[in-house]
């Protein structure tokens, strides 16, 4: 069962991927240094699946799709916050990193909680403590970018129809 | 409808009677802007998808900023994706090493970004433009390369804070502390999602360069946009500058706000933003005794004209203080060349500054200028997270220029108004 990395409040891009690290693009050289100015252990002792629970404004800052790109690099399949920083929130629906908002989640959820999303139900279970927490849903036109598989699949029908300059 | 400035901006831009709070607009842009960051991932995206040609090659900029002159071999290949593709497409905007700067100061500089513009930009501090006028945000590199191959994007319509500037500012009191001061009122998601309206009396009397660093530091308190209602000032700058015909939007009278706040700038001091937040701000005479390893004048925020005149006017005769090390970074070219007519950079040179040509450099840890651990630094930058300048147990505290030279002498944070006449008259 996948295991909560929680944190506070203004989780910025900086602490989860410092501005030393922003010469490459690439999810698995990325991956490695996710969260390291926040918790330098997360890396060495997170388990595949294990997800990151922030407070309000997560991912708050640059504009660097890098802080998404470390995070799906380093495993984590989603992001669970109170609430999250606009850039860091478009980027990550962008590249497909899943990001949950309810604040419901972010205060009931500790450190180390066993906790499963069930997108279907619209919620999040902390098997832990035997809680149900809903989630915000995302607008339609948002959610239309995360079933065509992000921003790049939508331009690529585009451009196959001929909507834009190719 | 009455509609704020942000709305009648979206609504007009996208074709639409009106537009309300919450409602998607699809919107043509006005330029598209990435940096050697962030522009190499948009690239890749881009050719990915199987575009070939930028929707306008004179509507796309692309600025060499961040880690440039290269800091390693990494950063020079990402560059070479940049270069590659900027000569491939021609890109009109293009600016390597050498010729242009900080983006966020060389656009509005050289009227490639006008008033009423609708800019997205793959940097944070795309926010700056707003204070001339433009609708500007920052988006991330996937959101750039859509709107590099359409010329379109999406926006969620802001709800908008209306922020009434008031009375008579003080000696050493710029655009820095007006926005410090209000991001310390609203907190650093206090903005989140929304339009910031900087309006009133005080802000009419702002300098233009001062309205560019209140609006640069919208994204500090998670707004989306800071705009400053064109005006006559504004059209003053314009003139001779703009390379496009510019838009004159307002709000409409009654149009809504979610909040309003009025500011009295005449009770206003330096203010001085504490780690690790842009929220932890105090005004300077509630900063206590605090040592300063290093100070650092420049970036987006602070490395205009403006700013290095009164740095200048502080250090001019001085030396740094010799526990402490002051590194100054014009903003661009065109601030480099004034500031050497002017004799600023010799003031900083004789005063024991390393001088460096045009980056953001230690603004973000990048180069020129990396804290170690412990290592306190003042800077006029925008942000001073964990981390943010180098080391995680380093730590950066946020003022104006005036403030930063009156702390590279002295070594200690000190408020410029206290610098005595002997100390300004050497």
């Amino acid at each position: 069962m996948p295991r909560a990395w929680k944190y506070g409040d203004n989780v910025d891009t900086d602490v989860i991927i410092p501005a030393r690290y922003l010469v490459t693009g690439d999810p698995e050289k990325l991956g490695p240094h996710c969260l390291e100015n926040l918790d330098p252990e997360f890396v060495a002792r997170k388990q595949p699946g294990d997800v990151i629970v922030g407070g309000r404004n997560f991912g708050c800052g640059s504009s660097r799709e890098h802080a998404p790109i470390a995070i799906k690099g380093a495993g984590v399949p989603c992001v669970i916050a109170e609430s999250f920083a606009r850039i860091f929130f478009r980027n990550a629906i962008n590249i497909g990193l899943r990001v949950y908002e309810s604040p419901t989640a972010a205060q009931g959820i500790q450190m180390g909680d066993e906790v499963e999303v069930d997108e279907a139900q619209a919620a999040i279970f902390n098997r832990t403590r035997g809680e149900r927490y809903e989630i915000i849903p995302l607008s339609p036109f948002v959610q239309e970018i995360v079933a065509a598989g992000g921003l790049m699949a939508k331009l690529r029908r585009e451009l196959q129809a001929g909507g834009a300059s190719s | 409808m009455a509609m704020t400035l942000a709305e009648r901006m979206l609504a007009d831009r996208s074709g639409l009677r009106e537009v309300h709070p919450g409602e998607i607009v699809e919107t043509p842009v006005d330029l598209v802007m990435g940096n050697d960051i962030t522009a190499p991932i948009a690239i890749r995206e881009f050719e990915a998808a199987g575009a070939t040609r930028l929707f306008d090659r004179e509507r796309v900029a692309l600025v060499m900023s961040h880690f440039v002159p290269a800091k390693d071999i990494n950063s020079a290949d990402q560059t070479q994706i940049m270069r590659r593709f900027a000569k491939e497409q021609q890109v009109k905007h293009y600016y390597p090493e050498g010729t242009g700067g900080i983006e966020h100061t060389l656009l509005p500089e050289r009227g490639i970004v006008v008033p009423g513009d609708i800019v997205i930009g793959a940097d944070s501090h795309t926010c700056t433009y707003g204070g001339l006028g433009a609708f500007a945000t920052g988006v991330g590199s996937t959101d750039l390369a859509y709107a590099m191959a359409t010329g379109r994007t999406w926006f969620k319509v802001p709800e908008s804070m209306r922020f009434v500037y008031y009375g008579k500012r003080q000696p050493y009191v710029t655009g820095k502390d007006l926005i410090l001061y209000t991001i310390k009122m609203i907190g650093d998601d206090g903005a989140l999602y929304r339009a910031m309206e900087f309006t009133g009396e005080a802000i009419a009397d702002l300098p233009m360069e001062d309205r560019l660093t209140m609006s640069n530091m919208t994204i500090e308190a998670g707004g989306k946009v800071g705009i400053v209602p064109t005006d006559a000032l504004t059209l003053r700058y314009e003139v001779g500058r703009a390379e496009r015909p510019w838009r004159i939007y307002a709000a409409d009278p009654g149009a809504r706000y979610v909040a309003e706040y009025e500011i009295d700038v005449s009770a206003l001091e330096p203010q001085v933003a504490f780690p690790s937040l842009p929220s932890l701000t105090r005004g300077i005479s509630a900063v206590g005794d605090v040592g300063i390893d290093q100070v650092f004048i420049g970036s987006c925020t602070n490395g205009r004209l403006s700013d290095l005149r009164i740095a200048a006017s502080i250090l001019r005769g001085q030396r740094v203080h010799p526990e402490t090390r002051l590194i100054v970074i014009p903003a661009t070219q065109d601030v480099y060349k004034a500031a050497l007519r002017e004799g600023l950079i010799e003031v900083f040179v004789e005063a024991g500054a390393s001088v460096s040509t045009s980056t953001c450099g230690p603004c973000l840890g990048g180069h020129m200028g990396v804290l170690g651990k412990g290592e306190r630094c003042l800077s006029t930058s925008n942000r001073n997270y964990v981390g943010r300048m180098g080391d995680r147990e380093s730590e950066v505290f946020l003022a104006s220029p005036a403030v930063a030279a009156a702390t590279a002498i002295r070594g200690r944070i000190t408020d410029p108004r206290e610098m005595s006449p002997v100390e300004e008259a050497v």
